[in-house]
């Protein structure tokens, strides 16, 4: 047995878009056991609930993730909707899913590129970056925002789009898909790619039910569980396939971002082809009363929005367990017996988004 | 089955194609029509009401009522436009076009003009910041234009059984109900 050490890894570090802590603790090269520990960017947004009126608080809500903002706002809203028990009109549910997606996709080319960066292929990292970008031009016609969306109301949604934008988004996106599957080809082939993800941080089936895996993580283990398949918005509507790998390895869980990409073009362009005429929201009066669970696919996973309402305007209680809150555990497990040299991708194979984990 | 140089074909493409950046600042990037730059005031159709003021996520906005003047200040404004959703007199929009970079925070406040007598209704310069309205129901004919224009619906008018009905917690305290009766039978107490 060689000498033990700790090395710390991180909050400042080059991998890390955010700041998170790991003690690490080294035989030689290996990695015996790591520690995580957070606490570096805790904002106590969920306590300026009862601050603010609840339908102000939309506003506050989706800037817990800048990657993921839309949804969090929409999983504020549908868990009001339900204390409520309005059915918001059927083209808010469709408008919702196509900005739903179009986040998975910018999230997911965002996460492709700080991947190829982490094993230190830059230009890889520049081509994914610069197609997300387009999808940004498209929130920002769309929204009005190009990270913060604040479309999202207690009974629908904000903003419309007409058939003319939607069309013209639907040709955007299959002109970046021939481009974006060269690229993914690189991911999936290319020898120094597939030299630091295969076999790397495997996460075994029952190892992922056991530390509670979610999401891209938990589908590359082998468990088809996609929260979509539940049917909010107009999930329902839509058919789709949920995409899983038996690889259990870091090129997996690369391979089911990559097919889940594809996928939200094709639930995209779905969408738009079925998309009905008519009110994009219903008004809400009054103030809510009651207590509701709502739980959604982000693009790191499900995540879960508890809303408690006492009959004022003010909540008691807004609660959102993040995706990575719980990918954490299944990090320290893979990260038990890796090299070294291959924390950093591991760290990011979770798509760890420390802003959403501490709010 | 894993293959070497597979991005080869991208970096050569790349040597001969155009950047992918703007060239800034010789180039400067259009904004599109709905982005949300910055929040304008049409200050004349203002009701200095406040309601923007307290449906501010991050305490931008600052009304002052008797003053007649609408501030904000650029720098802590997020954009998110609740105020443009929640005025009761839509004299709120974003433009699309950023507030220029400064060394300093920067305030912009605009001045209303002086109250006429036919506005004094729609903007009293008595402070019912912490007042409710009442409405006396012996001249009330319930024609519910009280809750159609309460920008925070806290109004419920019951015309078949004659009951008006306020929601004290959602009360913006804007005065636009007592402003808008026909009757004029709304006080705020």
């Amino acid at each position: 047995m060689g000498k033990r050490s700790i090395v710390p890894f991180g909050p400042q570090h080059p991998v890390l878009p955010e700041p998170i802590h790991l003690d690490l603790v080294l035989e030689d090269e290996k990695v015996i056991e790591a520690i995580p520990s957070i606490g570096f960017i805790h904002r106590g947004l969920e306590k300026l609930i009862e601050k603010r009126d609840f339908n102000d608080y939309m506003y506050v809500i989706e800037r817990i993730c800048g990657i993921c903002s839309f949804m969090h706002g929409m999983g504020y809203c549908e868990a009001l909707e339900r204390i409520f028990d309005v059915e918001i009109p059927d083209r808010s549910k469709y408008l919702r899913t196509i900005w739903c997606e179009m986040s998975r996709t910018h999230s997911h080319l965002l996460w492709l590129g700080l991947l190829a960066d982490a094993f230190g292929f830059e230009a890889l990292f520049y081509q994914c970056w610069r197609m997300r970008e387009k999808i940004l031009d498209m929130f920002e016609a769309s929204t009005g925002g190009r990270v913060i969306f604040s479309v999202n109301k207690v009974g629908g949604v904000l903003k419309d789009m007409d058939k003319q934008m939607l069309e013209s988004f639907v040709k955007e996106f299959d002109a970046m898909e021939e481009e974006l599957k060269k690229l993914c080809d690189v991911f999936l082939t290319d020898i120094t790619v597939i030299s630091r993800l295969k076999n790397v941080g495997v996460l075994s089936k029952e190892d992922a039910i056991t530390y509670g895996a979610v999401g891209p993580m938990m589908r590359a283990s082998g468990i088809a569980i996609d929260t979509r398949k539940l049917g909010y918005a107009a999930y329902n509507d839509i058919d789709f396939k949920i995409i899983t790998s038996n690889n259990c390895d870091s090129y997996a869980r690369c391979e089911v971002r990559i097919g889940e990409l594809f996928q939200s073009f094709d639930i995209i362009r779905k969408a738009v082809k079925q998309i009905p005429d008519g009110d994009i929201a219903t008004t809400v009066k009054g103030n809510p009363n009651g207590e509701a669970f709502v739980r959604l696919e982000q693009p790191r996973g499900e995540a879960i929005f508890y809303i408690k309402a006492n009959g004022t305007k003010y909540l008691d209680r807004a609660r959102v367990r993040t995706p990575t809150f719980t990918n954490l555990a299944p990090l320290t497990k893979i990260l038990q017996g890796c090299d070294y040299a291959d924390v950093p991708i591991l760290v990011l194979t979770i798509d760890p988004c420390v802003s959403c984990t501490e709010r | 089955m894993a293959k070497p140089m597979k991005f080869a074909g991208f970096a050569l493409k790349n040597l001969f194609s155009k950047p992918a950046t703007y060239g800034y600042p010789f180039v400067k990037k259009e904004y599109k029509e709905r982005y949300r730059g910055k929040i304008v005031i049409d200050i004349d159709d203002c009701l200095f009401c406040g309601l923007c003021s307290r449906k501010c996520p991050s305490g931008a906005i600052t009304v002052d009522r008797n003053a007649r003047t609408w501030s904000i200040e650029r720098m802590g404004c997020v954009q998110c436009a609740n105020c443009v959703e929640g005025c009761p007199k839509n004299c709120l929009h974003t433009e699309n076009a950023y507030t220029d970079p400064a060394a300093e925070k920067v305030v912009d406040t605009y001045q209303g003009k002086p109250v006429e007598k036919k506005e004094e209704a729609a903007a009293p310069a008595e402070d019912i910041s912490d007042k409710l309205p009442v409405a006396n129901l012996d001249e009330c004919v319930f024609c519910g234009l009280c809750a159609k224009n309460c920008p925070a619906n806290a109004i419920t008018v019951d015309r078949p059984n004659k009951t008006w009905t306020l929601d004290e917690s959602a009360c913006a305290h804007c005065g636009v109900c007592k402003a808008k009766c026909p009757k004029k039978c709304i006080e705020f107490k």
